[in-house]
Formats: structure tokens, sequence, C-alpha cells
């Protein structure tokens, strides 16, 4: 029955490349109800059953500064509705209509080093801008790819896969729990959207016909009004560039892996320290402040950071660290990112004592 | 009789109001982790999540995010979430919506705090354990129970044990009642920080570094903590080696001090039971480190020691210089012991901050400290009482009805 159906769905969608199983447009109403749907597929986000094509208006898009997800590759795509656009914010999360979707798909290759190849699906999250507000679900994969089931408790799964340096390396991958993807997306209590900032999409694409700002791109298939020139724009380093400037760099690198919780709004608003690219208090961003609540968490240091010694900074300390109570940011990694702890590390040695 | 029927029409409003409200129950076997973590998911306004006796072992942090709930145990030794085992969070188990009662359960060994709540109005924690097993140590967990950033605070026979940090604290919150608690072998019993209007009694701080602490701190989003009773404690023998790491503001406390104030304003210490406490039983200071805030006031102000019961304590100062003071003073610390700095002017002010103190159970020690922290410049005097008038006390806290009625 299930085979004659799935044949059905491929007649029925004749013409439309490459052959797909999922056939329609996106499944509004199942994005808009109060009971989530309990399988991915049913909202027809993509044409296919492992997530690969995106349907008619969901747009793939990439940041210049991502959150570290414990080495997993991250596909990004935004969702909106027929007849709805995004408007432009200099500052915070784009100005995104009912019905948008923000989803993100975690995955693993086989070997970081052949992005694309023998690729483990792990989960697609989705964050639903529903008119009671953005409700955050997420789907975890089976072992065959073809199915994504929903997931509201979190779980933990066994995770192996070659680094860049060719060395084997296991995680024990965390899919949070329904309140803990608000844990990050909260502001002021709330659950929103963190990377489509302007400032973090103004980089370059590669579409299927050519590379191109996102943000022009966005504007000209008319996804989005209001932008300036991306020039005129805001722009979030990249923080693995090394073109750019350190601290441009760091505090990008910083913003996109601490500044969710740890901003004036956010859920680490009590501790003080905030690692958003507005702040521009040295004190609020770590320097010569002292930790309130970090416990353990302090490392016998008694500095957030120190300019010119990373040793003696809490911040790097923290990072540093895959001890739950310790290790910053409390959720999303169990293994260290190297590459980012460079990048902080050196961010400090490099700042001038004041 | 006629509170009695308020009383009543209350109870059947709130019966009422719960109209519907289901138990979910959660029994022991199986995934501990997500029977518990969905029960909390599905839990609708007015439910209660009941975890039936037994030991759950958890392997992430647990976090509740729907107003009105109730979690619900079945006795703190009966029912015990585990958190041996836990690979992520900052805490065992997080609360984030308003007027939820966490009761009747204890919460063994988190990797970083016990129960939290943050950004929350009507929380309450009643009857609990929470506990590092293996004793102090600098790797447990900072917090048992921490409220931060909430209102209308509630913590009711609350047993915390081994926290690295303060067993029982409150940060950066307002209206709050700690009472009938017991804070053992932590490094702070109990500790109010940068929080307005609390009342703290009927508590046991005993086996702690520092038995109970006021503070507050600058570069915080609420800063100036004022309007803190502390009474009818007993602030016994607190023993324990000070065993936090450095960095934590606690690391500071001298072991063996009974009460302590930092920074903060109209606070009153009465009717405790003060002993044993080797370095000494009230201590009231500044806060010493450098700061960057021009909107914080690092000294304690309207400050009132009066009526304690206070026994042997200041034997054996544990802070730097604390045996040459104490030679200084007959050998003991007495039961007051002040840095006496008066003379703070904050930004924008023309002339110095009025600093009132009224400390009648002496005698007391005024170290006359030129400014915070500033040890070489001090000239102890010890007199038997320092007392500029009655200082107005407090008002009593009061919670919202149906939580006072917990």
């Amino acid at each position: 029955m299930r085979t004659l159906l799935a044949a059905l769905a491929a007649v029925l969608c004749l013409g439309a490349a490459p052959a797909p199983l999922i056939c329609g447009p996106v499944n509004q109403a199942a994005l808009m109800s109060a009971t989530p749907a309990p399988t991915l597929s049913t909202y027809r986000l993509f044409t296919d059953e492992d997530a690969v094509h995106p349907n008619a208006r969901v747009t793939p898009y990439a940041l210049n500064t991502p959150l570290f997800s414990d080495y997993a590759e991250k596909s990004r795509f935004l969702y909106l509705p027929p007849g709805t656009h995004a408007t432009y914010r200099p500052t915070g999360a784009l100005d995104l209509p009912v019905g948008a979707t923000l989803v993100k798909t975690f995955a693993y290759p086989f070997d970081l080093r052949r992005p694309g190849e023998k690729v483990r699906l792990i989960e697609t999250r989705l964050l639903i801008h529903r008119r009671s507000g953005w409700v955050a679900l997420t789907y975890v994969w089976n072992d065959d790819r073809t199915e994504a089931r929903l997931k509201r408790a979190g779980a933990r799964l066994q995770v192996s896969f070659i680094d860049v340096h060719g060395q084997s390396r296991q995680v024990d991958y965390h899919v949070p729990n329904q309140n803990q993807c608000k844990e990050c997306h909260a502001l002021s209590g709330r659950i929103a959207p963190i990377g489509v900032k302007a400032r973090n999409l103004n980089g370059d694409f590669a579409y299927p016909d050519g590379r191109e700002n996102q943000l022009v791109h966005w504007t000209r298939t008319g996804l989005l009004i209001g932008a300036p020139t991306p020039d005129k724009a805001p722009r979030t380093a990249v923080w693995d560039d090394p073109r750019e400037p350190l601290a441009a760099r760091a505090r990008a690198y910083l913003d996109g892996n601490c500044g969710h919780c740890h901003n004036p709004r956010g859920e680490a608003s009590n501790t003080g320290l905030f690692l958003n690219l507005e702040e521009a208090r040295p004190v609020k961003f770590g320097v010569g402040k002292r930790p309130v609540a970090a416990g353990k968490g302090s490392g016998e240091l008694e500095t957030d950071l120190v300019p010119g010694r990373p040793d003696a900074s809490i911040i790097a300390y923290r990072m540093a660290s895959t001890e739950p109570g310790v290790m910053m940011p409390e959720l999303g990694r169990s293994v260290v990112h190297d590459e980012g702890l460079v990048l902080v590390r050196d961010y400090i040695a490099k700042m001038q004592a004041r | 009789m006629k509170a009695l029927l308020t009383a009543t029409v209350a109870t059947a409003a709130l019966l009422a109001g719960q109209a519907g409200a289901k138990v979910l129950t959660v029994t022991p076997g199986g995934d501990a982790q997500e029977k518990i973590q969905t029960a909390l998911l599905d839990a609708k306004p007015g439910d209660t999540v009941m975890i039936a006796a037994g030991r759950y072992e958890l392997t992430d942090g647990l976090s509740l995010d729907v107003a009105g709930v109730t979690v619900k145990g079945a006795g703190p030794a009966a029912t015990i979430l585990s958190f041996d085992g836990q690979k992520s969070s900052g805490e065992g188990f997080l609360i984030t919506s308003n007027r939820v009662t966490v009761r009747d359960l204890g919460v063994e060994n988190c990797k970083g705090d016990g129960i939290k709540s943050k950004g929350v109005d009507q929380i309450t924690f009643k009857n609990l354990r929470v506990e590092w097993t293996a004793g102090p140590k600098s790797t447990n967990g900072a917090y048992g129970v921490y409220p931060v950033a909430s209102t209308n605070v509630l913590i009711d026979q609350v047993v915390v044990k081994g926290a690295s940090d303060a067993g029982i604290y409150v940060g950066q919150s307002k209206n709050i009642v700690v009472k009938n608690s017991e804070a053992q072998f932590n490094v702070a019993g109990i500790e109010i920080e940068n929080s307005m209007n609390a009342d703290v009694h009927d508590n046991l701080a005993t086996h702690n570094a520092g038995g109970i602490l006021v503070f507050d701190l600058p570069n915080l989003p609420q800063m100036g903590g004022h309007s803190t009773r502390v009474f009818h404690n007993r602030v016994i023998q607190n023993d324990t080696q000070n065993f936090a790491k450095k960095g934590a503001i606690v690391g500071d406390v001298p072991t063996g001090t009974g009460v302590m104030v930092m920074a903060n304003r109209d606070i009153h210490v009465f009717d405790n039971e003060i002993d044993q406490n080797q370095t000494a039983a009230v201590m009231i200071v500044s806060y010493t480190q450098a700061y960057d805030d021009l909107t914080y006031n690092p000294l304690p102000r309207d400050i009132a020691v009066h009526d304690n019961r206070i026994g042997k304590n200041g034997w054996a100062p544990q802070f730097p210089g604390g045996d040459v003071i104490a030679k200084a003073m007959g050998g003991t610390i007495p039961p007051v012991v002040w840095d006496g700095v008066t003379n703070f002017t904050p930004k924008g002010m023309s002339g110095p901050v009025a600093v009132r103190v009224h400390f009648t159970d002496g005698p007391v020690a005024n170290l006359h400290f030129s400014a915070p922290g500033n040890v070489f410049s001090a000239k102890p005097q010890v007199t038997p009482t320092i007392d500029d008038g009655a200082i107005a006390e407090p008002k009593a806290v009061v919670l919202p009805k149906a939580q006072a009625a917990l």
C-alpha cells in the first residue's frame, strides 16, 4: 500500500527534478498546527525524503560565523509563506512574518575532509513562527535517512567521524530537549531566532546559479525588503577567515557561541557578562570582571578576561573544558572546539593590558 | 473566624481554578531522563508531575517551562534524582516558568548547580534535599537551590549539603522567604545576594565555612541589595574549611564566620543563636575588590545587630592578620566586627552617603579602615556597642496568598 502511494506520488510529481517522493507545496497548516507533526516529512519542507532538496519558497542560507556544534555540518533554510517577506533590521534578527520557519539540519560526513560524502543525518530542528510566538521542535533521523521523528525530551547519540587532521573522533551527541532549545533561543523569556541577523547573513552564498551576497539575493528574489546595499549594512566577521582582523573574528566567534545567552536579555543575563557583538563596555565583556555564580567554573581564576593573559582568563578556561558545570557553552557541545579556542586565546593574548 | 472563612474561600477558589488539572505520574525504570522530561513537557498549567518513590539516574539537565506546575516526589529520601551520570547542562533542574512548586524530593550530585529558577515569579522550593553525597569538595556544584532574577521566592524545609558555593542561594531577586531550612557542609550556608526584601528565619546553618551571608556585588543587572531580616536562626559551629575555588566571592569568606553582611543597606540581624564560629559571630564589611561600576555602593549601611544569643565565637579568626587583631583585642574577636568604612561618595553626589549602624550585641570591634579592605589602615577599637540610634526594621515579607499557603 505504502509503495503504491509512493509510486502514485511520483507519477503526480512527474516532471519535477529529481524525481521526488514528496510533492505539493510546504504544508503550512501542519507548521501552524498546535500539535506538532510526528515526522518531518509531513511539513513537505523538502522534496526528497532525506531533506537535501528544499521545496519552493524554502531558501538555503549560511551564517558568517555560526555556533560550534561538535563539528556537525549544519545546513540552514528559511521558509516564507506565499505572499510574505522578511523585513530588514540593522540589529537583531530580521523581522520574519508569521508562518516563517527556520530549518537546520545537523549531519556528519564520514570524513570531515570530504564534506557531502557518506553523510549521517542526525537531527533537523525547526523554529516556527506561530501567531502565539516562535516554537522550537526537533526531529531525529533514522539510520536509513528515510525518516526524522519528533523528539521532544532530547536524546544522546554516539557519533564517529574522521576530523580535518585525519583523526578518528567520537562524539556523545546531545539532541536538546524542547525547553533547552529555548535556553539558547530566549530573548526576555520568549523564544526568538538567533542566527538570521542581517550582519550574520551579510556574506556570499553559493546558489545553484552562482555566488551572490545573501542580502542582495534575498532582496532580488523578493524574500527581503528594506535592506541597504551590503556595504551599508552591518557585517559579522567570518571567524575563520585569516584575512579579517583578529579582534573582529574573535568577537564574532564569542557573539555566535556565547552571545545568545550572554546578553542583557538572554538566559545568562544575571551574570552581567555580555558577549554579544553590540557590547562595547570592556567590563561587560569580561575585562577585569570577576565571576558571580561560576562556582567551580572559575577554575581558580579570578577574572573573566585578562588582557594579554589567556591562561588567567575564565572565558578561555571554560571553553577548554568538557566537564559539565565548567564547560561553556553549557549546551550544544561535548568536545572542545580546538580552532575556536585557539582564536579566542590568541585574541586575549594580543589584547593590550589597560 | 473571619480569617478562617477567608482562608477556606481562598482554598476553594484555588481548587476551582485548577479544575481539570491532571497528575502525570512518573515511575522508576526505563529511560528516566526521557520519562521525567516528557512529563515536564506535557504538563499543562495546574498539573502535577508526580515522581514516584525510587531512584532516577539522569544523564542531562531537566527543565520545566510551563507555568503553574507542581513537581512532587514521595519525600526527600524516597524520590531521588541522581545526576551522577550527568553529561551536560549547568544545573540538574532548571525552571523558567511562573508559579512553579518543586517539593518532596531529593537531588544528588549535580555537575553544576542543583535546582535553578531564572526570571520567574512565585517559585517555591519545599521539603527538598539537595546534596553532594561525597561531602564538601571543590569539584561539587556551586549552588544547591538557586533562584535568580526571580520575584516571590519561597524556600521552606530545604536541606542542602556540600555545595561548593552557597547551599541556599538567592540572587538578584525580590520578595524572598527562606525558612525552616538547613544548610550543612557548604562553603556558604545561606546567601542572599543583590536582592531586595528577604526574610531569612528559623533556619539552621552549621558546619559550613560561613553560616548566613547577605552580599551586594557590582557589575550585575540588579544591584543595590536592601531590606533583609535575618532572625531566629541557629548559626552554629560553622567549621568546614572554606573549599571554594578561588575566584568565587565566597572563597574570601573566612572559615568560621557566623553571619556576614557585605555592602547592602537596611539589613537587620536579630534573635539568632550564634555560637561556636571560630572567626566571628557577625562581620559587617565593605566590598573590597576593584570594580568598574559608578552606580555601585560598596559600603554596608543602616545595619542593625541586636538581641542575638551570642555564644563563644572568634577564638581563632581565619582572615589575614586576624591573629594579630585578636591579640590586640585580648585574645578573641568580639561578637560584632565592622570594618568601619563610612566615607564613600557616589559619583555625582557632593558628600558621603550616611552610614548608620545599630550594634547592641557588644562588644563591637570597629576596625576603622580608611577604605574598603585597607587592612593596613586598621585602628581597631572595641566598645560595648556602636549605636547611631534605632533603625527602622524592614516590613515582614508578604508572599502571594496561594504561595504562602503551600
